[in-house]
């Protein structure tokens, strides 16, 4: 009974607060200063109380295992959470349905910390259920907007698609080998067509959820039609944990077969940097741009990944840190203008930092680390990335990587110029920011320098590893 | 009479599949959309159940799953219904191509 409490603690507290916020909405008439208040604090409790009592293990005869490095990825995740509470203040002010929507958010979040600890096809399939239906859910809560609910309709349509592909995959993964266990799988696996098959319909499943570029084209339009919480979560908290999930599902699960998956992985990496900078390019909406930008960024994760060592492990995860403060912070700057103005257009932007330059240092700070430049922490975490994935001497796929590394500089500083440069008789007016929302900022702002400034970070999610 | 086979029911599970991402490929309907997504879910059954009985009738795993993927589905039918229903009130339609909004 102990061990259950001490391992499942990150899965029973959040429990805890969705229960809490059950009673809540049933019980009083909060207002939603107050319930807003509440949630941020205990997003707070749930990030502090992930940093003590880790215990590393199995249950359920290996269907949740936990280690330190789940552990640590767990409270990426937490602090994710915690930022998007802040951050979005200005939109979860104005709705209706506040408690709901937290709800919904934790559920999924829930979902994901499950999908981390699985460790049997079964446990992985019904987590990853759970984090995707409350998100479709939570992409259809502007209700009266169209665009909503088609963003929704998509969101579900093409995620129940890919879990169908995904349970055929994984039908014919026990049929070739008689079992579902991650642990058990690597002895049996020997690389017969079947197998190789059914790792095919795998790997496509996860495409769809990371959206790697095949199976991109549902992305762009969830990202912009949902409200702009949603589309954060999706495209930093869902993002990470499928990624980290991936890494250890090709690393430990399929490790006999990785001569297979070493090459699908490098082609999928090479084409989705390459479409996805492409039509980040021709973006006119932050929204769509930042969902093309994130697409881009996925086939660097990709990089990484094809490294197949520890050095693949903690970059990828290093880079996901990284990729939490820096996303984050541009998708807070966008929405603080765009729940006071409704601009969403980058010509928009031109002129901003005419009006509100602590914001417009903010966002050029955000996508300086998306971009990788030096002196932001984005610039060590596709170093590392790129390093991880030379480890294998192909030399000619890291240079596409840093090709493309150059491409994505053209589309950051597109947006950077028209914020500094661009002259613009009716610059968007003043914002007042929500004291959370610049609260979340500065800790965004904070992360994006010190995370690459502080070396131990890396070298102790190394050690995890 | 003939026993079926294992081959006989991963053909009709196979044919199954590629009959649902057909279907989801080709219809605009909203609903027959998710009504193939259930075919794609049915075949998968089918092939749990098949490889359980013929390959490995010692173990559990295929049946348990079988199961729990009854169950999502109707979850996740339930969500597409109501997200299908909202989409129609502001659309006055089920139909994908009049959904049309977001685009490039």
């Amino acid at each position: 009974m102990n061990e259950f409490v001490t391992l499942m603690k990150s899965e029973l507290v959040i429990t805890v607060i969705i229960f809490l916020l059950l009673f809540i909405k049933l019980g009083s008439g909060m207002k939603n200063g107050m319930l807003l208040l509440v949630i941020q604090n205990l997003l707070l409790l749930n990030l502090v109380i992930g940093f003590f009592f880790n215990a590393e293990g199995n249950l359920f005869d290996g269907m949740f295992h936990t280690t330190a490095l789940i552990a640590f990825q767990k409270s990426i995740l937490n602090l994710g959470v915690y930022l998007i509470s802040l951050l979005f203040a200005g939109w979860y002010m104005k709705s209706e349905h506040l408690a709901e929507f937290f709800i919904l958010l934790l559920s999924a979040l829930l979902g994901l910390d499950l999908l981390i600890s699985s460790g049997n096809f079964l446990i992985f399939f019904l987590s990853l259920e759970l984090a995707t239906i409350p998100l479709a859910a939570m992409a259809n809560f502007d209700l009266e907007k169209k665009i909503s609910s088609e963003a929704a309709m998509k969101m579900i349509l093409s995620s129940a698609f890919s879990s169908g592909i995904l349970l055929f995959g994984i039908s014919l993964v026990y049929g070739a080998t008689g079992t579902i266990s991650f642990a058990a799988l690597p002895v049996l696996l020997d690389g017969s067509p079947l197998q190789i098959m059914a790792f095919v319909f795998l790997i496509t499943a996860f495409a769809f959820k990371l959206s790697i570029v095949p199976f991109h084209l549902w992305t762009a339009d969830v990202y912009e039609g949902s409200p702009i919480a949603t589309t954060s979560f999706l495209s930093v908290i869902s993002k990470g944990a499928i990624a980290f999930v991936f890494v250890s599902v090709l690393y430990k699960a399929f490790q006999p077969m990785h001569e297979v998956w070493h090459n699908m992985v490098m082609m999928l990496s090479i084409i989705t940097m390459i479409i996805g900078n492409l039509f980040a390019l021709r973006q006119q909406n932050i929204k769509r741009f930042l969902a093309f930008s994130s697409i881009a960024q996925v086939g660097f994760i990709l990089v990484g990944i094809t490294g197949n060592s520890i050095d693949g492990i903690s970059s990828v995860v290093y880079f996901i840190l990284i990729y939490v403060f820096s996303n984050l912070a541009a998708f807070g700057v966008a929405a603080a203008i765009s729940s006071q103005t409704g601009k969403e257009k980058i010509d928009d932007y031109k002129g901003l930092y005419k009006t509100n330059p602590w914001l417009s240092w903010v966002m050029a700070l955000a996508l300086f680390s998306l971009a990788g430049i030096p002196p932001t922490a984005g610039f060590f975490g596709k170093l590392f990335l790129l390093t991880a994935g030379a480890a294998n001497d192909n030399y000619g796929f890291i240079l596409i990587a840093a090709l493309n590394l150059i491409v994505s500089l053209y589309y950051y500083l597109r947006v950077i110029r028209s914020i500094f440069m661009d002259k613009n008789e009716q610059p968007v007016e003043k914002i007042n920011i929500h004291p959370s929302t610049k609260f979340a900022l500065i800790i965004c702002a904070a992360g994006i320098i010190l995370v690459g400034l502080m070396s131990w970070i890396y070298d102790y999610i190394h050690t995890l590893g | 009479m003939m026993q079926p086979g294992l081959y006989h029911i991963l053909f009709i599970s196979t044919a199954l599949f590629f009959i649902g991402v057909f279907g989801f490929l080709t219809r605009k309907n909203l609903i027959t959309i998710l009504m193939s997504v259930e075919l794609i879910l049915n075949s998968v059954n089918l092939n749990f159940i098949a490889f359980n009985k013929y390959l490995w009738p010692e173990k559990l795993d295929g049946l348990f799953f079988t199961i729990f993927i009854i169950a999502i589905a109707a979850a996740e039918a339930a969500v597409a219904i109501a997200i299908i229903i909202n989409l129609y009130r502001s659309h006055h339609s089920i139909d994908v191509d009049n959904a049309e909004e977001l685009k490039y």
